[in-house]
């Protein structure tokens, strides 16, 4: 057979930003309005800080908040909103809490309206909260027969102690402890629109959108509290942790490495330097461990940013038989390129990945309502992606070099396996010294 | 509460252009030019349900090796060439099909039809390449099933409760040793039987000009053999007459489930008789205003979670009879899964009984509308219903009218699909807790 050409990229097209409309409210509640006319759809993203709330009320009131209203009923909330397409819900992270919602687009003022009729009149009744501990209480206990979520509960508490961050899901004890009281009390303190961003995307028209989302959520009390969180500790390398979970398949194997803000100057280099790593399938670490040697399915490496810090995370789930194996090749590729340059192409393919997927993230309504509802949170807006960009474009083999061993230095990661210990702690204490705790953590 | 007007459910608009290659590749085009990107995907007409005996989980383990190389790409040149273009890809095995897809900046178009047309004119199939990846799918089926609660519940466990024949009751993902003992010349058979190009479907969707894409298609797929597509099996089985009933302890769930399935009109043949299904599923689940989660969830508190859907694996346009309706739930600890099904058929009576509320149905059909739009929102969502829908139906322009023919679907429909989900007719299956709480 001949031989066939790949075929060159056409011209890139360049980033185009959405038409939007910025407005805070005297309330002090930020709406960000912006068109993507793609579908007759608009999503909602309501970003309300919440650091340093209770993690049991924090985490029962996001179950709760759409439970009633001194005039209508969980049921009445969701058949009114479904009457225009629509649906609200709420999640907590340590940072923030967030509603997230979408309708058809003809029933976003009627989606705005019942999402400030709960914000201003949520009632918390007795006999829904009861019935929404004990959701949350069963949830969280299949959780913790979950070994993804077991991992990261170790690895929270060991890169994050003494701060919020280090225990992010509250135990069943704690969740059962909570009431009504309790969640009027918190609801009164936090939810409020001070610091809180409204994001509104769809075939809108952006200032229509922001004036109807000031009719009605620019009467939401702006009272209220806010917190802040310390940063977060700086990250202490040293023995791995291995949790034990005895009969195990597979081992959890994860590492955190310092990581930086979206904004700081390594940024840019440092996510190219993860791709190049670890952080898409095309690179080191994933075409070693799983297209070389078969150790694993679907291993990723990524910075997770959060309002106190940023964090560096190694992840995958490995044969039992084969985490030595898979500890030491990704020691190895972590050394590799703290140690040594990467190659033009490498960074070059890296690069285009970045700047591509960018263009992706923005193509959809909820992607970009996701993104600048994210970007909100940390002060940013869309026009960082021009920013971030322009970073990327810049970011050379040196840069690249400087901050894979600032930050990917096996040196400066701290490691936790999950796994069954009586099986892997002897082939796995031949390459780092181990710590060994007996039994996962609630 | 709700009112008797109900909202005007949209349409959308996108263009659809289809036509057929002298070698048979049936091809849709679907322009939309409002962001710089596009969705590739191709679509073969095989699946989970066309693997031989003794060969379970064979459909997906090929689907791996179709990421292997072919004849002018080395192993791993795939996956950079598409992410170094700045797109992601990715790959699923279905119950009747299987697809393959990119989503990519605009100006890689001619890049993925090139990487599209090589593979399907032959993957690279190696020794090495094969034993890598049955070790890969191994821990894939850990990930997912095996160091897990509630692992392949229900999509690998009910099958075998509710059919008869291997196409299909047995198990997707494959048992180890069958994976085990695939062999390259079963590959290179699979490929020359199922992945004809006559047998397959190539969907464009996104930022192009159609005339463009079409030259650019020609000159890449024009010369993939003409091979005819095979003739596709019947895995038709009859439906149950009586109940049939399973459970199974699983070591690693702390809390009790169970789903049920009853089988549903032929999806294809019988599409007006079918979406009245789709639709009962959503008044039956679809948030706290449905029928089973107001009733389970919120009043009797039997159950913590409901979730009901069409097909095994969830996709109700994009599989083939025999199918079915599921209802699934999970239990607080100690729950009684009789009573779970007891009230279940209670509700399913009332309903068939006394109909709908005001408002219930047209609520229902608006949030439909609402799910469909956002699926189809993502220009490689677009894509991958429009390739399934010309591979199984020859009308990938369904996807406009989805939203009105479930809005058209009547009360009456909807009464009559739930009196027929009567307890003789389902087939259950129970997760016994074996976990230590």
């Amino acid at each position: 057979m001949t031989t066939l050409a790949l075929p060159e990229l056409d011209e890139n097209r360049p980033l185009a930003l959405p038409l939007e409309a910025e407005q805070t409210l005297p309330n002090g509640l930020t709406v960000l309005a912006i068109r993507r006319p793609s579908v007759p759809l608009a999503e909602v993203r309501l970003r309300v800080p919440f650091a340093k709330a209770e993690l049991a009320e924090a985490a029962v009131l996001a179950q709760t908040l759409f439970s009633g209203t001194s005039t209508r009923s969980t049921v009445e909330i969701a058949a009114e909103l479904q009457t225009v397409g629509g649906g609200l819900g709420a999640g907590i992270d340590p940072d923030r809490l967030q509603i997230s919602g979408n309708s058809l687009v003809s029933g976003l003022d009627r989606l705005l309206e019942l999402l400030a009729e709960v914000l201003d009149d949520a009632a918390y009744p007795e006999g829904e909260v009861t019935t929404e501990v004990e959701r949350l209480a069963d949830r969280i206990q299949v959780a913790q027969s979950q070994p993804a979520h077991l991992a990261r509960v170790a690895l929270l508490k060991r890169i994050y102690p003494g701060h919020p961050y280090a225990v992010q899901t509250p135990s069943v004890e704690q969740v059962r402890a909570v009431g009504p009281e309790a969640l009027r009390a918190l609801h009164a303190r936090r939810l409020h629109p001070a610091g809180a961003t409204l994001v509104i995307v769809g075939d809108i028209d952006p200032e229509q959108a922001v004036q109807t989302a000031a009719k009605r959520l620019g009467g939401w009390n702006g009272g209220g509290e806010t917190a802040d969180l310390p940063p977060i500790p700086l990250l202490v390398p040293g023995p791995l942790l291995l949790v034990d979970r005895p009969g195990a398949v597979q081992s959890s194997l994860r590492l955190a490495l310092p990581a930086v803000g979206r904004t700081h100057p390594d940024h840019a280099a440092l996510q190219l330097a993860n791709m190049v790593f670890g952080g898409y399938f095309s690179s080191r670490w994933v075409e070693n461990i799983r297209e070389d040697k078969g150790y694993t399915y679907g291993p990723h490496s990524v910075i997770e940013h959060s309002v106190a810090g940023s964090t560096l995370t190694v992840s995958a789930e490995v044969a039992t038989e084969v985490t030595a194996p898979a500890l030491v090749e990704t020691l190895y590729e972590l050394g590799r390129i703290a140690a040594l340059p990467v190659r033009e192409e490498e960074l070059e393919q890296a690069r285009q990945y970045a700047l591509g997927t960018l263009q992706l993230g923005m193509s959809t309504q909820s992607g970009l309502a996701g993104l600048a509802s994210t970007y909100a949170g940390f002060g940013l807006r869309l026009s960082f992606l021009a920013e971030h960009s322009a970073r990327l474009a810049a970011a050379t083999l040196e840069d690249v070099h400087r901050v894979a061993a600032t930050y990917l230095a096996p040196a400066v990661a701290a490691p936790v396996i999950l796994g069954d210990a009586e099986k892997i702690q002897a082939a796995v204490s031949a390459i780092v010294p181990v710590t060994v705790e007996s039994r996962p953590a609630a | 509460m709700s009112t008797e007007t109900s909202i005007q459910i949209p349409r959308t608009a996108y263009e659809v252009e289809r036509f057929t290659l002298p070698n048979g590749l049936r091809v849709v085009l679907s322009p939309d030019r409002s962001a710089p990107v596009i969705g590739v995907a191709v679509v073969y007409d095989v699946g989970i349900r066309s693997e031989p005996q003794g060969r379970t989980g064979f459909a997906h383990l090929f689907e791996h090796l179709m990421f292997q190389g072919s004849a002018n790409l080395e192993k791993l040149a795939h996956f950079r060439h598409v992410q170094g273009a700045g797109g992601t890809f990715n790959g699923s095995t279905h119950l009747d099909y299987t697809d393959y897809f990119e989503t990519v900046p605009s100006n890689a178009l001619e890049r993925m039809l090139f990487l599209e047309a090589d593979r399907m004119r032959g993957p690279r199939l190696t020794e090495e390449n094969l034993k890598n990846q049955i070790d890969v799918v191994k821990e894939e089926i850990r990930v997912n099933v095996l160091n897990r609660p509630y692992g392949g519940f229900p999509w690998l466990k009910l099958p075998p409760v509710m059919f008869d024949t291997f196409p299909n009751a047995h198990d997707g993902y494959g048992s180890f040793s069958d994976l085990e003992a695939a062999t390259v010349p079963d590959a290179a058979e699979f490929f020359d039987k199922y992945y004809a190009c006559g047998n397959a479907t190539l969907s464009v969707s996104g930022d192009f000009a159609s005339e463009h894409a079409r030259m650019l298609i020609e000159r890449h797929f024009s010369d993939v053999p003409a091979r005819p597509a095979p003739s596709r099996a019947d895995f038709a089985e009859p439906d149950l007459t009586a109940e049939r009933r399973e459970s199974y302890v699983d070591k690693l769930a702390p809390l009790p489930a169970v789903a049920s399935a009853w089988r549903v009109p032929d999806p294809i043949t019988d599409f007006a008789g079918y979406l009245p299904y789709v639709v009962l599923a959503e008044v039956l689940t679809d948030g706290d205003a449905s029928r089973l989660v107001e009733r389970l969830v919120l009043k009797d508190r039997s159950v913590t979670s409901v979730g009901g859907y069409l097909g095994f694996m969830g996709e109700p346009f994009e599989v083939r009879d025999p199918t079915a309706l599921l209802l699934q739930s999970h239990l607080p600890p100690g729950g009684s899964v009789d009573k779970v099904l007891v009230t279940i058929d209670e509700e399913l009576d009332r309903l068939a009984t006394d109909g709908l509320t005001p408002g219930e149905l047209a609520r229902t059909q608006a949030r439909m509308a609402t799910h469909l739009l956002r699926e189809t929102d993502a220009v490689l969502g677009r894509a991958l219903r429009m390739a399934v829908l010309e591979l199984q139906r020859g009308n990938p322009g369904l996807l406009n009218d989805l939203p009105h023919q479930i809005a058209e679907v009547t009360e009456e429909q909807v009464r009559s699909a739930a009196a027929t989900l009567r307890p003789h007719r389902r087939a259950s299956i129970e997760v016994v807790p074996g976990g230590n709480q």
